[in-house]
């Protein structure tokens, strides 16, 4: 959405890479752009068409589970909002006949000579991001898949939840329309399976197994759901947290076994599973899920042809450890998941962090050709024209309507005074309904805006906007939450709930017909940045910030630069890490635009994005600079657990840590490797001493196991685990290590492994679930998986006013959204201390909050919210109290003509309004949220209607 | 029906935080009694006392701050 609206993005849809020619800087890139056959700019995306198109089509979009026709649009929010032709299915371009939709259409949009057109593009990058391909065939079809309705896809299961789905959001057998009573999801199909060659964890199919369930669940909480799993795969930041929830408060059932196969069975499906005991069981079930792996997109190999870079054994784009986005074509950079399966956060990063890597690459040719979007002069609306307000009801698809009579809210406002226009949509925020806004807005010469939809946190960026675009300032509009703090809380209540929506929208209409006009400010920015933290993390980003060519100071408390590396050795794959060291810390002393201050504090923060002053303490001496953004990169360390797996640790040396072997292991020493050895993971964590996973040990425990093997085959190495999260291309890892050998035996929770201490060696007792016995071996080493605990992150926390997780590691403002970016504007987090990750996940996101944290300094400016205060000078007497209590020093008393007046810094102005409200003449107006709006608000409150 | 206790709740909600809460309320599908209507505030430091007393004189049968 977003993307479709900047002026300087152009989006060539429809289209097939062709060629590539030139060098990383000047590139020239062939594109096909195939025919739509309907002109996107005459396109309104009415729909008209689509009704009147005679011949049906299998919706691709609806995973085939629908029909559609073979000119449509695949849903309402698509960017473009054009509707398509399919050619093979068209019976004007595979007949010559038909032709019906040319006069139907009433902008006259549809055009049949439309031919393929051909073009080159010079660019100086290219990032390769064409997503996932699905698993092969046969991953499905040995669990009846295609032989029985009911055997669906998750991503089919994922269009059947979706309320523009093809029972609009009801879940209903395919068979007979029946809700099933009971469902299985079925894991790891297509994926940790040789037999597809996909060898491979797909990394996200057990969250969004969770997910699909827990909705499920919420449509019918009747409904029994069981997820059959080989491990949980929930090893991302909060991700255990949401297992947790499924499973408590959800009533999800998770049953650890392998599924043999799904047979038809009568008016149900028959799964037959054997668990790790080695009994078979079976159980019927209305319909069956099968959780799909990420393959490899179809196309992998021409595109890998086509931009001349190699892939990997799995068919994805091949990349490093230490340049995880730089595929082997210089120039041509890779994001998403064709550098290997990963979920919607990561792929936010990515895609920021190969921009900010191609911004360093072009930076010569920075503000060429940039297209600065225009804006209609604004409208002038002044203090005693007439309010005409618009009113928009939102249907939300089913979120709103489903709930909520959207109709009887709509006409409730259509009859409120100085309503001049009141309309309902199906979903407000796509981009034909952005046009009709538009429209209506010049049409009704709308002065105000009132939209009754979601919440303005997320959505009043948007519809401000459409709104500057239709010539309005931004200010002159108001959003009623209608669904968040509506439809949705008060889903089985729709009296009640039509009764709130009502009552809200009269509020709204009560502030929006007191709303002015407010001025649009900007203040400009201090193009340096100060990174804290001189681990990979804050060095990668000021490397990064200093490529893009801006002045990066790294404040890092100890006396060398490089973090937790310094204890690192190896990686799972095999690279040196004292190389990557080197590498970055001797960029990092060449660069003349990085200033490193060591042993140093950061001991006080003023200011606000794009003008901060900071102190930096070393030793007695202080330093003073002037930044216009904050990248944390505090780090974290090992954790030193009190509690291993619920007792007190006994004090032995044969007792290490992974980290601790790994030094070991990296030595030169013949005996170094432990001739026996027991690894146990979740050692102190996953609700042992830590809450969390910390999702690098299974890694770390796969490495040093195969390192104990290369060094001394012999040695005999048990892991003890509670879920092997080996994700993504680390399966290749685990599975080598039980070829080679290592031993890998899971315990419960409820049934803990126990160390004791015994001579000089440590005994560990542990239940053996094939077994079913109790074993007890005295090994020469046992080596404990420890968690990544954050640095402390409390400080930080509150010098900056950034708020810190139930696990003390830095939130982010939006987890999918805005991965990298703090709620506070200009403060930007990666590495450690935003959560625990590999190394290549650590380089990535630290160029995601380096490219992200460019953007106010490439731009020399920030534009400030409208909704500041503002001072009546003749109304002030000057009393200061508004000073005094300003929490962000934003309000200031100055002597104007040997009067003492408060004047407002609007780039601190946060628009809490304690001056105002505190204000004893009331000098002080808040924009946005006037003493005049807030007490119309209150008083339409108290206009209750009488039914 | 009409002797039930309904009372009509006044909430000014913080945009920061309370008023996120509601947000996130929402997402989770938290299910709670429909007899609130809010205002949104950028902080409840905006609150004048008046609008307390103004929303009282208007009928409502409490008043909620959340910030």
């Amino acid at each position: 959405m977003e993307a479709g609206r900047s002026p300087n993005i152009e989006i060539l849809s429809n289209a097939d890479f062709l060629g590539l020619d030139g060098k990383a800087g000047d590139f020239t890139a062939k594109v096909r752009l195939r025919p739509r056959y309907i002109d996107a700019d005459k396109c309104t995306a009415c729909g008209l068409c689509t009704k009147y198109c005679p011949r049906h089509l299998v919706d691709e979009y609806n995973e085939g589970l629908a029909l559609t026709r073979p000119i449509h649009i695949d849903y309402p929010q698509a960017v473009p909002a054009t509707y398509f032709i399919d050619p093979d299915a068209c019976m004007h371009l595979q007949h010559g006949t038909c032709k019906i939709c040319v006069p139907v259409c009433r902008s006259k949009a549809i055009d049949f000579d439309q031919k393929a057109e051909t073009r080159q593009i010079n660019v100086g990058a290219v990032i390769m991001s064409p997503g996932f391909g699905r698993v092969p065939e046969e991953a499905l079809t040995k669990y009846s898949y295609g032989d029985h309705p009911d055997v669906v896809t998750s991503l089919e299961f994922e269009r059947l939840l979706n309320p523009s789905g093809p029972f609009m959001g009801e879940v209903r057998c395919i068979s007979d329309k029946r809700h099933p009573k009971n469902i299985a999801f079925i894991q790891c199909v297509g994926s940790r399976d040789l037999g597809c060659n996909n060898g491979y964890c797909s990394s996200v199919c057990c969250m969004y197994a969770i997910k699909e369930a827990m909705v499920a669940k919420e449509h019918d909480p009747d409904c029994e759901i069981t997820v059959y799993y080989m491990d949980m795969r929930t090893q991302g930041k909060d991700f255990d947290a949401a297992r947790t929830r499924a499973e408590e408060q959800f009533g999800i059932k998770f049953v650890r076994a392998k599924v043999a196969d799904v047979m038809p069975w009568e008016r149900q499906l028959k799964l037959t599973y054997a668990t790790m005991d080695g009994k078979h069981h079976f159980e019927g079930y209305d319909m069956v899920v099968l959780s799909v792996g990420l393959d490899s997109p179809a196309d992998a190999k021409n595109l890998a042809k086509t931009g001349a870079f190699d892939l990997n054994h799995y068919d994805f784009c091949k990349t490093s450890t230490f340049a995880p986005l730089a595929s082997s074509h210089d120039g041509v950079l890779v994001a998403g998941a064709f550098q290997g399966p990963k979920d919607i956060p990561e792929s936010v990063t990515q895609s920021s962090a190969a921009a900010g890597l191609v911004s360093g690459l072009i930076k010569k040719q920075r503000g060429k050709g940039v297209v600065t979007k225009t804006y209609p002069d604004e409208q002038a609306v002044a203090e005693d024209d007439e309010v005409r307000i618009g009113v928009f009801v939102c249907h939300c698809g089913i979120n709103i309507a489903g709930v909520v009579d959207v109709a009887k809210v709509a006409n409730y406002a259509g009859e409120m005074e100085d309503v001049t226009y009141y309309a309902e949509s199906l979903y407000s925020c796509s981009q034909d309904a952005q046009e009709v806004l538009k429209q209506r807005i010049k049409e009704h010469r709308l002065n105000r805006v009132v939209i009754a939809a979601c919440s303005p946190r997320t959505h009043e960026p948007l519809f401000q906007e459409t709104l500057k675009d239709a010539g309005l300032n931004r200010s002159l509009f108001e959003m009623v939450n209608i669904r968040d703090h509506c439809s949705w809380v008060h889903a089985n209540e729709p009296a009640a709930a039509t009764d709130k929506s009502m009552d809200l929208v009269r509020m709204g209409v009560a502030k929006a017909r007191n709303i002015k006009p407010l001025p649009e400010q900007t203040v400009p920015v201090t193009t340096k940045a100060l990174v804290l933290g001189g681990g990979i993390a804050g060095m990668t980003a000021a490397l990064n910030m200093a490529d893009q060519g801006f002045q990066t100071y790294i404040v890092e408390k100890n006396g060398q630069l490089g973090g937790q590396l310094l204890k690192q050795h190896y990686t799972l794959q095999g690279d040196k890490v004292a190389d990557l060291v080197k590498d970055v810390t001797g960029k990092i002393k060449k660069n003349k635009l990085i200033e490193v201050f060591t042993d140093a504090d950061l001991s006080a923060v003023n200011g606000f994005v794009g003008n901060f002053t900071s102190t930096i303490t070393v030793g007695k001496k202080e330093t003073s600079v002037d930044h216009g953004i904050i990248v944390v990169a505090t780090g974290g360390k090992y954790h030193q657990p009190e509690t291993v797996l619920g007792a007190k640790l006994p004090d032995s040396k044969a007792i290490v840590t992974q980290n601790e072997l790994e030094k070991q292991l990296a030595g030169k020493g013949k005996t170094r490797a432990p001739k026996s050895a027991v690894m146990i993971q979740c050692a102190g964590s996953r609700g042992d001493d830590l809450a969390y996973c910390s999702k690098t040990c299974c890694n770390d425990a796969v490495k040093n196991a195969l390192k104990i093997k290369e060094i001394n085959s012999a040695s005999q190495v048990v892991v003890l685990y509670r879920e092997m999260r080996t994700y993504g291309y680390a399966e290749d890892a685990y599975r080598e290590a039980r070829e080679k050998g290592v031993i890998f035996i899971p315990y419960a929770k409820d049934q803990m492994p126990k160390i004791d201490k015994k001579g000089a060696k440590a005994e560990v007792s542990f239940h053996d679930p094939i077994l079913l016995e109790d074993v007890t071996i005295a090994p020469d080493q046992v080596i404990l998986s420890v968690g990544i605990v954050p640095e402390d992150t409390e400080d930080i926390s509150k010098l900056l006013k950034i708020p810190i997780n139930a696990d003390r590691f830095f939130l982010e403002a939006h987890v999918k959204l805005r991965p990298v970016e703090m709620p506070v504007a200009g403060v930007y987090v990666c590495g450690l201390a935003h959560a625990p990750k590999p190394l290549d996940e650590i380089i990535v996101q630290a160029q995601a909050a380096a490219a992200k944290a460019a953007i106010p300094l490439v731009k020399g400016y920030v534009s400030v919210e409208p909704t500041v205060s503002n001072v009546d000078k003749d109304a002030c007497i000057g009393c200061g109290l508004c000073e005094s209590l300003c929490p962000y020093k934003a309000i200031q008393i100055h002597k104007i003509d040997k009067k003492r007046k408060a004047e407002t810094i609007v780039a601190s102005c946060k628009g809490c309004g304690i001056c105002a409200s505190h204000c004893p003449t009331f000098a002080i107006s808040m924009g946005g949220f006037t003493d005049e709006q807030i007490t119309a608000q209150i008083k339409a409150f108290g206009e209750m209607r009488e039914e | 029906m009409s002797e039930e206790f309904n009372p009509k709740v006044l909430g000014f909600l913080c945009n920061w935080c309370c008023y996120a809460a509601a947000d996130s309320a929402g997402v989770s599908r938290y299910q709670y009694p429909p007899n609130l209507r809010t205002i949104r505030v950028m902080c409840t430091g905006r609150l004048d006392p008046a609008f307390v007393l103004k929303g009282f004189a208007e009928g409502a049968a409490g008043i909620f701050t959340g910030g």
